[in-house]
């Protein structure tokens, strides 16, 4: 069992390894934080073929707080749930890992990015594996740690430091609601550990409510949603979503990693983690869905305009997180693990393949200045359009399998789940359309690249185009261990069955033949998206200008973002902060602390004035004042006595 | 016989004008001689006690005070004379230089 916490500790001493010799190993520093994280790869293979064989393990290597009845452990526990996220945090690491030596080649943070990425590692697995919510909350922050690390990577970019601040600062609002569910779990509970807090949650369903803002709301719904709140941070939820386009500020793999297939499910992996509490309450499950559903459509609308190649990623992956909550919030909680599985794979692919585009244009990102690159760039266009293929939900594709199984099981749940159902197909169709808008203004339509960065458009270096074709490969078969309909054929779902308590379904309705009609839907409604972007990118068209002159305010309104930014700008750090921050200098530094300073000098001062005047330089007087003393003493002297 | 409450009583009345004399005249000799007339009060009391308690003691201690008074004079007239130099005046009220 010990085999086990190797895991999290080989990346963590590549981290060591790469961060304290990376100034004499320079460009050899990557292999030692590859080697940490392929060698937790290996392990993790070995981890999950031991779980499909039956074996679970919970155990605790450390003692790390024992207070009277309170403890709280490094402990690791392994069942089907983390051994499938190991294998997908491991697998897209390793692939990243090798990555980045083609991408960051010549970077002077050559060997510090290695150690950042393994350390990311690290904290992840420690998230992944983690038996209670304290070694959780150890990995949470720190996958929050190495996200602002990362992300602010180029640090002399003040544009990247600042991403990097910001992102963190929302996170920690998020952390904020987190920390809370924690304290309040151990108010109620007694014990921070997992498999305790499940097996004593049932029982306070009926205990006392608290009293909130006026309102009765009851011990487990406040957990669930304060758990959520952290979900919503770190997962880039609405409206803790704004710092994840800023995140592309990083370098590409970081988005790859951090932003697409790891750090952001952390708080999807948190609720199905914590299924049991969650589907304890139906206010949180319906909450997690809307939020899921409205953020999947709000970021789609986004990433409609977006001129930034980065940015369209970012702002699909925020959507696609959406779709995970959604399903977790109505009870298909394997379906939303099994949509962070195939997401985390076309995801990361078609981040890296954009990477590959950015390093054979030179740097460009922005769509408008790229253009009919498919002949210069085979490989890359290949394995793009395969993600592109995924993400939109075309079958026989990953994502069509996954986002399928969302919008059925949507679909099923009960009172608001149709209505879901509906944004979650909206969301598809958006998604389809601006993947393949991407796809058509990056390699056809005419040529709008700069006449110096045409020359030097060359295909990315194997280490870059490898691992590129090795999630291209996944992106393209991993959705079969997921399929419905076909008896047998939801490998993954059965998988992962034991662990969550059964979706509530209003009625089957129709069964089969509804739920096939529903899957032709969803393709129908990809196929028309793709059709539309076809129409209006494919080639030089006039269409995208005049859509934009026509329907003015809403493009702007689009392509701005809905200004949030500007008004989270406003109202909280123009707002809070800063005004905040004037008033405690001016009123308390300046007027109160300064004014108790000098104050006190200043009184010392004349009472000192007053003193002095008993030293006047006559002999006499102090004769006179010793008598006098004199006098008063044995005055007092007698009178006591 | 002199009772000996009169030689106390006349020994305190002298150490009185002494002290008054010390802290209230200006000049600087007139200071000295209230401080020389405050040892000699002294005196008397000590050379009272001394016959009223038929010991030697007290007489024995007279000598010494004389011979300090004696000394102590000689080393304040010499300051006297010095400051007065410095100062150019021989009133109590102008030497506070050490004025705060």
């Amino acid at each position: 069992m010990l085999k086990y916490t190797l895991i999290p500790l080989l990346p963590f001493a590549g981290f060591l390894i790469a961060g304290l010799f990376g100034k004499f190993l320079k460009e050899k520093s990557a292999w030692f934080a590859i080697a940490g994280v392929i060698g937790a790869f290996i392990l993790s293979v070995g981890a999950f073929f031991d779980v499909v064989g039956g074996a679970r393990l919970n155990e605790n290597f450390y003692s790390w707080i024992s207070i009277g009845d309170f403890s709280a452990n490094v402990g690791f526990q392994i069942d089907q749930l983390t051994a499938v996220m190991l294998l997908v945090v491991t697998t897209l690491s390793s692939l990243i890992h090798i990555y980045s030596v083609g991408y960051m080649r010549g970077d002077k943070g050559y060997a510090r990015f290695f150690s950042y990425l393994a350390l990311f590692t690290f904290f992840m697995l420690v998230l992944v594996l983690a038996n209670n919510f304290l070694l959780m909350f150890v990995g949470w922050e720190g996958v929050g740690l190495c996200s602002y690390l990362l992300i602010g990577f180029w640090y002399e970019k003040k544009s990247a430091s600042d991403a990097g601040l910001k992102a963190f600062v929302v996170n920690r609002v998020g952390d904020f609601g987190f920390v809370l569910a924690v304290l309040l779990i151990f108010l109620t509970f007694g014990t921070l550990d997992f498999s305790e807090v499940f097996a004593l949650a049932p029982t306070s369903v009926g205990a006392a409510p608290y009293q909130l803002f006026g309102g009765e709301i009851s011990v487990i719904t406040l957990i669930a949603l304060l758990l959520f709140l952290g979900a919503m941070g770190k997962s880039a939820q609405l409206p803790l979503y704004v710092w994840l386009p800023d995140a592309m500020e990083g370098p590409t793999p970081v988005s790859a990693l951090i932003h697409a297939a790891t750090m952001v499910t952390a708080g999807v992996f948190m609720v199905a983690r914590c299924a049991p509490i969650f589907s304890l309450s139906e206010t949180a499950m319906n909450t997690v869905a809307i939020v899921g559903a409205l953020t999947a459509v709000f970021a789609a609308t986004i990433g409609l305009v977006q001129n930034d190649i980065k940015r369209v990623i970012a702002y699909s992956t925020i959507s696609q997180l959406g779709y995970m909550f959604l399903a977790l919030g109505v009870g298909a909680f394997s379906a939303g693990i099994f949509h962070l599985t195939t997401h985390a794979f076309f995801k990361g692919l078609l981040f890296l393949a954009s990477g590959s585009v950015i390093h054979a244009l030179s740097g460009e990102q922005d769509m408008r200045k790229m253009g009919a690159l498919k002949p210069k760039i085979k490989i890359t266009w290949a394995v793009f359009f395969i993600g592109t293929l995924a993400l939109s939900g075309i079958p026989p594709f990953a994502g069509f399998f996954s986002k399928d199984e969302i919008l059925w099981s949507a679909y099923n749940a009960s009172s608001i789940g149709p209505a879901l159902w509906f944004l979650g197909l909206v969301g598809a169709f958006m998604t389809a359309f601006y993947s393949f808008r991407l796809i058509y203004l990056v390699f056809y339509n005419t040529s709008h690249v700069d006449h110096e960065v045409a020359h030097h458009v060359h295909e990315s270096p194997r280490v870059m185009t490898v691992p590129l074709m090795v999630l291209a490969f996944f992106a393209t078969t991993i959705g079969f261990i997921g399929m419905p309909v076909i008896h047998g054929g939801n490998l993954f779902g059965e998988f992962l069955a034991p662990l969550f308590p059964p979706a509530e379904h209003a009625s089957e309705t129709g069964g089969h033949s509804a739920e096939l009609l529903a899957m032709l839907l969803s393709v129908g409604i990809a196929a028309a998206g793709w059709r539309l972007a076809m129409g209006m990118y494919k080639t030089e068209s006039a269409w995208p200008d005049k859509l934009a002159e026509k329907f003015k305010v809403a493009y702007a309104l689009l392509l701005n973002k809905y200004y949030v930014d500007e008004v989270y700008n406003y109202l909280f750090v123009d707002g809070l902060v800063h005004k905040t921050a004037k008033f405690l200098y001016t009123v308390g530094d300046v007027r109160i602390i300064d004014g108790l300073i000098n104050g006190l000098a200043s009184a010392i001062g004349g009472m000192s004035r007053r003193g002095r005047k008993l030293q006047s330089g006559f002999v006499q007087q102090y004769a006179f004042t010793m008598g006098l003393g004199l006098v008063v003493l044995l005055g007092l002297y007698y009178a006591l006595k | 016989m002199i009772p000996q409450s009169w030689y106390v009583v006349l020994s305190a009345l002298l150490f009185t004008i002494g002290v008054v004399g010390v802290l209230s005249r200006r000049n600087i000799f007139i200071i000295l001689m209230s401080i020389e007339l405050m040892l000699n009060a002294a005196n008397i009391n000590l050379a009272a006690f001394s016959h009223y308690l038929q010991s030697l003691t007290g007489q024995v201690f007279v000598i010494f005070v004389i011979t300090v008074a004696a000394a102590e004079a000689a080393v304040a007239l010499a300051i006297i004379i010095l400051i007065s130099r410095n100062r150019g005046t021989v009133y109590a009220d102008d030497f506070n230089i050490m004025k705060g």
